[in-house]
């Protein structure tokens, strides 16, 4: 059976599977932007906890995806089902880039700005709402991108346990050894990947801060 | 107004003056004799290692920092304008968090242009689309927004060319006479010092060296004061005359 026949005869299967693969990647990469920006907000403000939680979200990113959803299974509400695992654990990789990110583009903020913003009379509050965070959106965006881009790579992984999405196609084909099978998996979560990856580009885009003063 | 302040880090150590109010007191000295560090202890960005600072008679422990900081207008030199906000929401930001009507922050807006020689049409441009110049009347304009009694001013015309500096130095005196704030204005510039000042206040290594009259700033008998003075007269034949 060739590629464009498995494709045509399957493609209310492969849509469904596409949908599921979307939901996944959506409901974590929202998840861990929920997470992710405000734990990245809090070690702008408490230094001493910079280090411990990018360590531990390191090290959620070395542990291999599928020895994680292993370990996860045994957790009570979440083992129970295969999507709610798979999302926590994309959940747990996406959370680095974001957290990192967040960091990094409001420590790099000129000392000047604030400075300036502070000495204006802006609360803690309104200088991270008017000033920290519009300056950083790009680099946070930046983060999120990074994030989605490897969620979308890293769900096909999930069918392993029965979460569906396209890896599901992917695994199938593995095992009756056909290539169309494998394909019809691979190419969508690839096009997923790259139109992730180009929408946010242009985001990030729109977002980027004006030439900074000379 | 006046305040001690010795400090641990011995950046400022046990300096005391008061600024009167009205006057435009110069803080003089070369970098890192911790003039700058004396503005942010009064707005409190740094905080206090010891001594006293008071202002408007009360200590500035006894102030809420954000309530002390609106009624301090704060220039400095790379002007700190909100690279993401227009030139009219730059100018409103003070007005703006106070929660002042639309249409009085618009009008007030306007009238800070029109004060520090700004055409309105620049009201909607970003900063980065001004010129160094326009950028520091921003800033001032900005400053004076919620119309504070007290302007603190590091360097604000610092990184100027110096005609445009001359320029901006003669629109702040004219201003500074109708509006009669107290003024603290960082310097490193005599020049500027004996341009802008009422009184100019010399620090060297986290010391008050002398405050004096700027007349007698010139005549003191002071070894740095002379040393400035010196270097100061060997380009005094092109000062123009006041």
């Amino acid at each position: 059976m060739n590629f464009w026949n498995f494709v045509t005869e399957n493609r209310l299967e492969i849509a469904t599977l596409t949908l599921e693969h979307l939901w996944i990647v959506g409901v974590s990469t929202l998840l861990a932007i929920a997470v992710g920006i405000p734990l990245g907000i809090l070690i702008t403000r408490k230094p001493a906890l910079h280090k411990p939680v990018i360590a531990i979200a390191n090290i959620m990113q070395t542990i291999p995806s599928l020895a994680l959803f292993g370990f996860l299974l045994p957790a009570p509400w979440i083992g129970e089902r295969a999507g709610r695992l798979a999302i926590l654990a994309l959940t747990l990789y996406a959370l680095l880039p974001i957290i990192r990110n967040t960091y990094v583009g409001i420590t790099g903020v000129d000392r000047a700005i604030i400075d300036a913003a502070r000495g204006m009379g802006l609360t803690d509050w309104q200088l991270l709402q008017k000033v920290e965070l519009p300056l950083a959106a790009s680099v946070i965006l930046a983060g999120i991108r990074v994030a989605l881009v490897i969620s979308i790579g890293l769900a096909t992984i999930a069918a392993a346990i029965g979460a569906g999405g396209l890896g599901e196609l992917i695994f199938r084909g593995l095992a009756m050894v056909n290539n169309s099978v494998i394909l019809a998996g691979a190419i969508p979560a690839a096009v997923l990947a790259l139109l992730a990856d180009t929408i946010l580009g242009q985001l990030e885009k729109r977002f980027a801060p004006q030439r900074t003063q000379a | 107004m006046s305040f001690t302040l010795p400090n641990g880090k011995k950046i400022l150590q046990a300096i005391s003056f008061e600024v009167h109010r009205g006057e435009i007191l110069i803080l003089l000295g070369r970098s890192g004799s911790g003039k700058t560090t004396a503005l942010k202890l009064i707005n409190g960005l740094l905080e206090l290692s010891g001594g006293e600072l008071r202002v408007d008679g009360r200590p500035t422990a006894d102030w809420d920092p954000i309530e002390l900081r609106r009624g301090i207008g704060y220039a400095i030199q790379e002007v700190g304008l909100l690279p993401h906000y227009t030139v009219a929401r730059n100018v409103a930001l003070v007005p703006t968090i106070q929660n002042w009507p639309k249409e009085k922050v618009s009008a007030r807006v306007e009238d800070l242009l029109r004060l520090v020689g700004l055409n309105s049409e620049i009201a909607s441009r970003y900063p980065h689309q001004l010129s160094g110049g326009q950028r520091q009347r921003v800033g001032v304009a900005r400053a004076l927004a919620a119309d504070p009694p007290i302007l603190l001013m590091d360097e604000p015309f610092g990184a100027l060319d110096p005609l445009t500096r001359a320029d901006l130095q003669r629109e702040f005196l004219s201003l500074q006479k109708q509006l009669g704030k107290t003024v603290l204005f960082v310097t490193h510039d005599l020049h500027e010092a004996l341009r802008l000042g009422t009184r100019i206040a010399l620090l060297e290594d986290g010391r008050l060296v002398s405050l004096t009259s700027k007349d007698e700033f010139l005549t003191s008998s002071e070894p740095l004061v002379k040393k400035y003075a010196e270097a100061f007269g060997t380009y005094e034949p092109q000062r123009e005359k006041p």
